[in-house]
């Protein structure tokens, strides 16, 4: 059986190929990703964090292996990470939950 | 529970030729990577040679009141290697005869060692510019003996640089043993007490930040920043500097990164992140190293590896020609890439 899955781990060393096929394009997006980050309005720790909650809602493999070691790099504590994802989790769970005023909307036109 | 040396487990990487194999082996022989001397060659530095000789660094014992996880040197109570008076002496001749600046005296924790005080007076004496004592902090508190020791290093206007982890108490207690933390932060407010750390006071106090864990140190700057704001904040504990060194892929922390299968990504992370302008900055250009019986070796890491410095420069303190020294060659391996990586690593912090 072959031990392939979608997956690969090493594959997070390889984003910078994409510029292979469109050199342009990914110069663009690197130069942005890259000034994203940097210190600002926001300090570039509150954005480690930030990133690390979306890996998660965007449900990213790369993405959170890369964020959990710049958050450890950067001396994050595993709490600060793991409060980080509740937010991410309660605006998740919370943007289904708000629709439930829809649904309730909607039974209760239907409804006698 | 109090963990063992590597050396009183009789564990295979007690033996320094098994971790040279081990390192050598693996990633570097089967040719994913190039080994660090292809690295320096590439840069035009190879063979590394020393810059002015700043730092006489003595490692006085590696007898230790902690078992550090990620220990390099392998330190430990279970440790009874201890460098004598007669050696001390003869460091001091070669510090005051060299106008050598800077004595950087660890260990273990280098206030076992009975001559300890002795040594400190007689560097102080005889006019040596800096004195560096490496605490690990809890040592102040482990004894009666060692309650004076804030007084002890004021008086002689030592520089103490001191190991801790982390700011909150989980993380410090995971790498260094339980409770290290709390009497680490009661050991840093006697510290501060004698005026250590506080602006204007002239009584350096700097703290060592280590990852704890496979991953590199982040900026050192900005950790600085936290700690300070954090120990300020929950401890009143003030401090003068934050210096970040990575770990090198050595002795317990080599054993660490085999035991938890972090062994590969995290010297494929060393080699990625090399950074030709750390080179200039690394320890061993400026340092000679000296162990317990008086061996001389490029640089502490090497120390525990046991490569001393090259024949022809002389391996012995007894042997010290600066000439020599200053001509010789440096010895590297493939746990170099740890100094540098990134931001480079030293004794002294980044160094890029």
């Amino acid at each position: 059986m072959s031990s392939k899955t979608y997956y690969d781990p090493a594959d997070l060393k390889k984003f910078g190929d994409i510029a292979e096929w469109n050199d342009d394009l990914a110069k663009r997006f690197f130069d942005w990703y890259n000034a994203v980050f940097e210190e600002g309005s926001l300090s570039a720790r509150e954005k480690s964090l930030i990133a690390l909650a979306v890996a998660h809602t965007v449900q990213c493999p790369y993405c959170i292996d890369a964020y959990t070691v710049d958050g450890m790099k950067r001396g994050i504590s595993e709490e600060e990470m793991m409060e980080a994802l509740h937010v991410a989790g309660a605006i998740r769970g919370g943007a289904s939950l708000v629709h439930g005023v829809q649904m309730m909307n909607k039974a209760k036109k239907l409804g006698m | 529970m109090m963990i063992k040396s590597l050396k009183a487990q009789n564990h295979r990487l007690a033996s320094t030729e098994e971790q040279l194999q081990f390192l050598n082996n693996g990633i570097f022989a089967s040719g994913d990577h190039e080994k660090f001397e292809i690295y320096l060659q590439r840069n035009e530095r190879f063979p590394l040679r020393p810059a002015q000789l700043e730092i006489l660094q003595v490692n006085v014992g590696y007898m230790c009141n902690q078992t550090c996880k990620h220990c390099h040197v392998d330190a430990g109570p279970d440790r009874k290697e201890i460098m004598t008076r007669e050696t001390m002496e003869l460091c001091l001749d070669v510090l005051e005869k060299n106008q050598i600046p800077t004595l950087d005296i660890t260990g273990g924790a280098p206030e076992m060692n009975p001559d300890f005080r002795w040594f400190v007076e007689e560097a102080h004496k005889r006019g040596v510019q800096e004195i560096i004592v490496r605490s690990n902090l809890t040592i102040l508190l482990a004894n009666p003996k060692y309650h004076d020791l804030p007084e002890f290093f004021a008086q002689h206007g030592i520089r103490v640089v001191s190991s801790l982890p982390y700011y909150r108490r989980n993380k410090t207690d995971r790498q260094r043993g339980n409770g290290v933390f709390d009497k680490s932060i009661e050991a840093l407010q006697r510290l501060n007490e004698k005026g250590y750390g506080k602006p204007g006071s002239g009584l350096i106090l700097d703290l060592v930040y280590n990852p704890s864990g496979a991953f590199l140190p982040g900026d050192q700057m900005q950790l600085e920043l936290d700690f300070k704001q954090a120990l300020k904040k929950d401890f009143d504990v003030s401090f003068s500097n934050l210096f970040t060194i990575t770990n090198l892929p050595i002795s317990r922390f080599l054993d660490y990164l085999i035991v938890s299968e972090n062994y590969e990504d995290y010297m494929d992370r060393l080699i990625t992140a090399f950074n030709p302008s750390a080179i200039d900055g690394v320890m061993c250009r400026n340092t000679i190293s000296v162990d317990w019986q008086g061996h001389m070796y490029d640089c502490d890491f090497n120390q525990m590896l046991e490569i001393k410095t090259s024949p022809a420069a002389g391996q012995h303190i007894s042997e010290f020609d600066l000439k020599k020294l200053t001509n010789r060659a440096i010895r590297t391996d493939q746990h170099c890439f740890g100094c540098t990586a990134g931001a480079g690593s030293s004794c002294q912090g980044t160094v890029a």
